[in-house]
Parts: structure tokens; C-alpha cells; sequence
């Protein structure tokens, strides 16, 4: 299954190259931009990266597997991140935590089987005063309570 | 109460808004001047890192060379990542020009005319409204060879967004050059240090977000203006981040060395039900934790925390009451730590592995008063062994909540048995 950048995701990866002396730069946003259109990270997106860029394929996989938010696997179409370090610990981000894994049904990096969402438990979020909190996808959702994140699960289609 | 990076203008993250109230005129007076005066001024002003060394930044800049052929860099550091500490992303929220304007001010001293600003993957919501603040003062000629006009000065500089890719080692600031550069995020051996060698071998200075942020007002209100305000040898304001078991927790801005129990009773509401504070930990969770028992009389500021036996780190202060179990709080700070080590030092790889094996073999009730002597000796081998500072990150609360609640911890360990000879 090839992979091959859109005309348009080729002039972003164009764009983002020329703010970096060196080709080999651009390779973060041009891992981002691909994960934006396949969903997840290949060894054919890998492939493409490494021509598109003009750089080793080995140089793309260092990078991609050196980051948490860089995906080879897929995730959900909501990929749900709970913090369970220290700030959000002493405010029952554990609890959230089982509360996420119990009411879907799968444990950390896992999917549904309908595809419909993944969970992680990660690090701390840069939310501590608002503790705790979940991320789903792009977005924060801070101040949470048990009732909170009921509604937040329920209301994602 | 002068509120120096985040002032209490409503809007302020809007350009008119930010204009209006006097924005871009530190830079205007700034470009009236030369490179080694503005870096005189921000020495003289006292300012140190927010990042959470404290290390002097007109020092600092003052180590880049005045004459090379290479091009330098500027590099602004976003990644807060420390458990703890929320601070910065206010800085991008609320108050973005004046971060703008603290870049070209601070690229123009050090003769850099590239900037990156590296934020974590994680806030792209903070990305976002930075890119648009960026775009808008490209637009209105504050970045970028518009800057020649609007300055009436031979200097320009182009400043963009890196975005991390959720890797804590990348805010240490060797690993985030090579980040930047496309590496892996691995901390380089210092020295070099950055002025001498950084982003693609050229001299590049890393200051933290809230640090640059600081700059303007130095610059328009003067460093003896700056210098006066707080702790004497750590003048201005911290973003003071406090959360755990608080009525109120959030980002204050204070002047530096005002007293932890007044942060904490006065400014964040006490500790919820009255309950007594059972451990503190006062900048971010690299820093060695206080007792909740001696408190009174600590100062935020670097000198006095050193004096009290820790560090002001971010200025992450988090709150433990009386009824945390400190056990599990270290396991999960140790296995923080050995999630995040990036692997290249032995004693950091295999040492926060270790100690979170015995502490996780303690919460099991599988624990002996020698495990607790075991994880202080781990602690002790990995700290000065490292390349970089997170051997220490790690190895600081280990010793230190083991060696200042021996008695707590000496409660989830099996009593020794001793047979009489
Ligand atoms: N903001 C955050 O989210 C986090 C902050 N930290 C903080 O990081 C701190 C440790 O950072 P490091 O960069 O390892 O501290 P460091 O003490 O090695 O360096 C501090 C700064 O001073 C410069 N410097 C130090 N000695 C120098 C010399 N002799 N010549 C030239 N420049 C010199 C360094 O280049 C660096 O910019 C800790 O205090 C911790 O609070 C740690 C994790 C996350
Ligand atoms: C593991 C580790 C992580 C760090 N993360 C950050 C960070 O996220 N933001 C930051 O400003 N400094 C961070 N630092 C400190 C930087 O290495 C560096 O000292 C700082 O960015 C310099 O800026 P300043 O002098 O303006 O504080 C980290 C240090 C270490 C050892
Ligand atoms: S101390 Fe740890 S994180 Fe730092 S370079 Fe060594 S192994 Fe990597
Ligand atoms: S500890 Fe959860 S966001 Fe900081």
C-alpha cells in the first residue's frame, strides 16, 4: 500500500522546509502532516517522507519511533489522554483513569473494536492547576469530575 | 502590585489592544541602542532563567561571539513539560506580543536573525493562537524584513514554531537543538555550551519562554526599575504555578521571595478541609521536596530555597495533605522519570529502572528498611554521573523524600526482623 503525499500536503512540507537551514529539520512537521492524512505512520509513509525530504528512510524511523505522539499503530477516531502524574494523582486522575478504561472496555493504547476510540495514559499536560484533566484528540478538558467525563464520553460521536 | 509578563490589561493578546498600551515602543527604544548596551541593561537588571536553573541572562547572552561568519540563533524554549508547572502556556494565551517583542529584542542584542520557538506537540491549541499573534506581527511589519521599515534599523529577524512531539527530555535544551535539527531529542555533553556550539554547530542561545517575556519591560521601564522589585539577588516576578491539595489553584504572578505559606494560605485559599500539610514540593518535580512541618519563614526565591534545602525550579509549587501517601506519590514521580530518560547514560537508564522496581516491589508490601537505604544509594550514584540534568531530577526526590520522611516511609516497609545471636 504506497503512500503519496497530496499536492497540497507537498507544498505545506515545501513551506515548513524553508524554515530550517537543513532539509533533514523539516522531518517533525513533515511526520505530522503525514499522520494528518493517513491516520498513522507506515513504513510507506516513512518512504515517502525520506524521498519527499531527500533524507535517509533510518533518519525518519529514529525520529518517528523517538516520540510519544508520533503513532505506527492507528488510534481512534477519539484518542482519549488521561494524566495521572503527580497534580492530577492528588486530584483523583486515577480514578479518571479507571473510570476511562472501565467504561470502554480496553487498557492503555487500545482500541474499541469499532474503531471509535483509543486510550493513553500519559504524562503531565501542562494543566496541573486544573487538575484533573483528559485530552481528547487536539483538546483540553480541564477541571474535570467523574460526572464530567461521563458526559464527555457520551457526547463524542 | 506590578504585574511585569501577564499584566492585568484585558485583550491584551490582541495587536491593537497591545499597541495601545505601549506595545513594540521597548523595541523602538531598544533599536535606538546597541547590542551590547541592551545586553548591559538585562545584566544589570538581574534577570535570571525561568526555565528553572535561574542562570543569569545577560550573562548568558553575553557569551555569544561578537565576530563569526555563522549565523546565530535564538532559540525560545516552550516545552514545560515538568510536572508542575502550567505557566508558559499563559504567557501564549494572554499576553503573546509582549514574547514577540521580547524575541527581536533579544535576537537584535545577540546579532541572531533566526528564532525557533519550540512549544510541546501536546498544546496545540496554544500553538495555534501563537502562530496567529506570529502572523499578525509579520503582517503589521514586527517580524520579519518589514522590521527594517517600521524600526528604521538594518536588522531583521524571522521567528517560527517548532512543535514537539510529546518527549519531556526535549525541553532540556541541548536535546531540544537536536530536535530541532531533525535527531533524535538526545542531550549533548556540555561543554560546548550552545553560545559556542549549537543548532548546526553555530552559536545559538536557549532562553525560556517567561524569561524573554520579562525583557520589554526592562527595557522600557529600565534594569534599576527591574532590579528593586522582590529578592534582591532574584529580582522581578515568577509565575507562580501552585496545584495539589489548594482551594485555589492556578497561575499568580508575585514578586520573587514572598513566603511559601503566604502562596499558600493567602493567595491559594489554604488546603482544602484544613487539613495540615503533609510535604511541599516547591518548584516543579525536580526539586527536592520540604516537609510540611517546616514551612514557616521559606522565601520563593532561588537563594532562600537553596537555603531551605531545595531549588525554585519552575515555581511549580504542588501541595500534599496530610492524608497523601507518599509512597505512591514517589513511584509515580520515579516512574515519570524512567518513562522519560532518554537512555544514553547508564546510570539514568538502569538507575530509575531500578528505583522503580523497589518501589513498586514496596507498594506490593514486598519492602524492607534496607530497601529504603538501597533507593538512597541508587539516588547517590546516579546524581553528577549524567550528561544531563535529568539523572539528577531523578535521583532528588528519591533522597530526599526517603532522607526527610525516613518514618513515614519506614511504615511501608516490612519491620526487619532481627534474631539475637
Ligand atoms: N520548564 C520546565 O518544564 C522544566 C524545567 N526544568 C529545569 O531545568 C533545570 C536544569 O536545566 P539545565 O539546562 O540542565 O541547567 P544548567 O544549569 O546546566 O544550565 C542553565 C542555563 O545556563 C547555561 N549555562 C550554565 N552554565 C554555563 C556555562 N558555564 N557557560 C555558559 N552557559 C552556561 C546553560 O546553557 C543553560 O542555558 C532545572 O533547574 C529544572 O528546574 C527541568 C525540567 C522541565
Ligand atoms: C530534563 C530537562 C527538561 C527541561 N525542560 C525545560 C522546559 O521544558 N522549558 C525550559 O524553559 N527549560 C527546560 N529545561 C532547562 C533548559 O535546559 C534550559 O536551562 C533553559 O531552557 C534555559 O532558559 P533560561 O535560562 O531562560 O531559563 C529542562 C532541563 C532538563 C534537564
Ligand atoms: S541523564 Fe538520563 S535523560 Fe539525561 S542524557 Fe543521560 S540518560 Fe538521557
Ligand atoms: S500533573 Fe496532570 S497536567 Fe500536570
Amino acid at each position: 500500500m504506497s503512500f503519496k503525499f497530496t499536492e497540497e500536503n507537498l507544498k505545506r512540507i515545501e513551506e515548513e522546509r524553508k524554515k530550517y537551514p537543513e532539509s533533514l529539520a523539516a522531518v517533525m512537521p513533515a511526520i505530522y502532516i503525514a499522520q494528518e492524512q493517513n491516520g498513522y505512520i507506515t513504513n510507506e509513509v516513512m518512504a515517502e517522507i525520506a524521498d519527499v525530504l531527500g533524507i535517509d528512510k533510518v533518519d525518519v524511523l529514529g525520529v518517528v519511533t523517538f516520540y510519544t505522539m508520533f503513532h505506527t499503530k492507528p488510534v481512534g477516531k477519539y484518542h482519549i489522554q488521561v494524566c495521572t502524574n503527580v497534580s492530577c494523582m492528588l486530584r483523583g486522575g486515577y480514578e479518571i483513569w479507571e473510570q476511562v478504561k472501565n467504561k470502554l472496555g480496553v487498557d492503555n493504547m487500545g482500541v474499541t473494536p469499532d474503531g471509535k476510540f483509543s486510550i493513553e495514559e500519559v504524562e503531565c499536560m501542562g494543566a496541573c492547576g486544573y487538575a484533573p484533566m483528559i485530552a481528547v484528540n487536539e483538546d483540553y478538558y480541564e477541571n474535570l469530575t467523574k460526572e464530567k467525563v461521563e458526559e464527555i464520553l457520551n457526547s463524542l460521536k | 502590585m506590578e504585574r511585569i509578563v501577564l499584566p492585568e490589561i484585558p485583550n491584551l493578546n490582541q495587536i491593537d489592544v497591545y499597541l495601545q498600551n505601549g506595545g513594540f515602543e521597548a523595541a523602538k527604544k531598544a533599536f535606538s541602542q546597541s547590542p551590547d548596551d541592551i545586553i548591559d541593561q538585562v545584566k544589570k537588571s538581574g534577570l535570571r532563567g525561568r526555565g528553572g536553573a535561574a542562570f543569569s541572562t545577560g550573562l548568558k547572552w553575553s557569551f555569544m561571539p561578537k565576530t563569526t561568519d555563522m549565523p546565530k540563533y535564538l532559540c525560545i524554549n516552550g516545552d514545560e513539560s515538568e510536572p508542575g508547572s502550567f505557566k508558559d502556556r499563559q504567557i501564549f494565551e494572554y499576553n503573546p506580543f509582549q514574547l514577540i517583542e521580547g524575541v527581536i529584542i533579544a535576537c537584535y542584542a545577540i546579532g541572531a536573525n533566526t528564532a525557533y520557538l519550540y512549544i510541546r506537540g501536546e498544546y496545540h491549541k496554544w500553538i495555534k493562537l501563537m502562530q496567529q499573534a506570529i502572523d499578525t506581527a509579520y503582517e503589521k511589519g514586527y517580524l520579519g524584513e518589514k522590521m527594517k521599515n517600521t524600526f528604521g534599523v538594518d536588522f531583521y529577524c524571522d521567528l517560527y514554531i517548532h512543535k514537539g512531539a510529546g518527549a519531556y527530555i526535549c525541553g532540556e535544551e541541548s536535546s531540544l537543538m537536536n530536535s530541532i535539527e531533525g535527531k533524535r531529542g538526545y542531550p549533548r555533553v556540555k561543554p560546548p555550551f550552545p553560545a559556542q556550539k549549537g543548532l548546526w554547530g553555530c552559536p545559538t542561545t536557549i532562553n525560556n519562554v517567561e524569561t524573554i517575556t520579562n525583557v520589554p519591560p526592562i527595557i522600557s521601564k529600565g534594569w534599576e526599575w527591574f532590579s528593586k522589585i522582590g529578592a534582591p539577588k532574584h529580582p522581578g516576578t515568577l509565575l507562580f504555578g501552585i496545584s495539589g491539595h489548594v482551594n485555589k489553584p492556578g497561575v499568580y504572578e508575585l514578586p520573587t521571595g514572598i513566603l511559601l505559606t503566604e502562596l499558600i494560605y493567602d493567595v491559594a485559599g489554604g488546603v482544602p478541609g484544613n487539613k495540615k500539610i503533609k510535604c511541599v514540593i516547591p518548584g516543579g518535580s525536580s526539586m527536592p521536596p520540604l516537609r510540611g512541618d517546616r514551612l514557616e519563614g521559606v522565601r520563593m526565591d532561588a537563594e532562600s530555597l537553596k537555603e531551605a534545602g531545595s531549588a525554585i525550579g519552575t515555581g511549580g509549587v504542588i501541595v500534599m495533605d496530610e492524608d497523601t501517601n507518599l509512597l505512591k506519590v514517589l513511584l509515580r514521580i520515579t516512574h515519570f522519570y524512567h518513562h522519560e530518560s532518554c537512555g544514553q547514560c547508564t546510570p539514568c537508564r538502569e538507575g530509575t529502572g531500578w528505583m522503580e522496581k523497589i518501589l513498586k516491589r514496596i507498594d506490593q508490601g514486598n519492602g524492607t528498611s534496607k530497601d529504603l537505604d538501597l533507593l538512597v544509594s541508587v539516588a547517590q550514584n546516579i546524581e553528577g554521573n549524567t550528561i544531563c540534568a535529568l539523572g539528577d531530577a531523578a535521583a532528588w526526590p528519591v533522597k530526599f523524600m526517603i532522607q526527610r520522611f525516613r518514618d513515614e516511609f519506614e511504615k511501608y516497609v516490612k519491620p526487619q526482623v532481627v534474631i539475637p545471636v
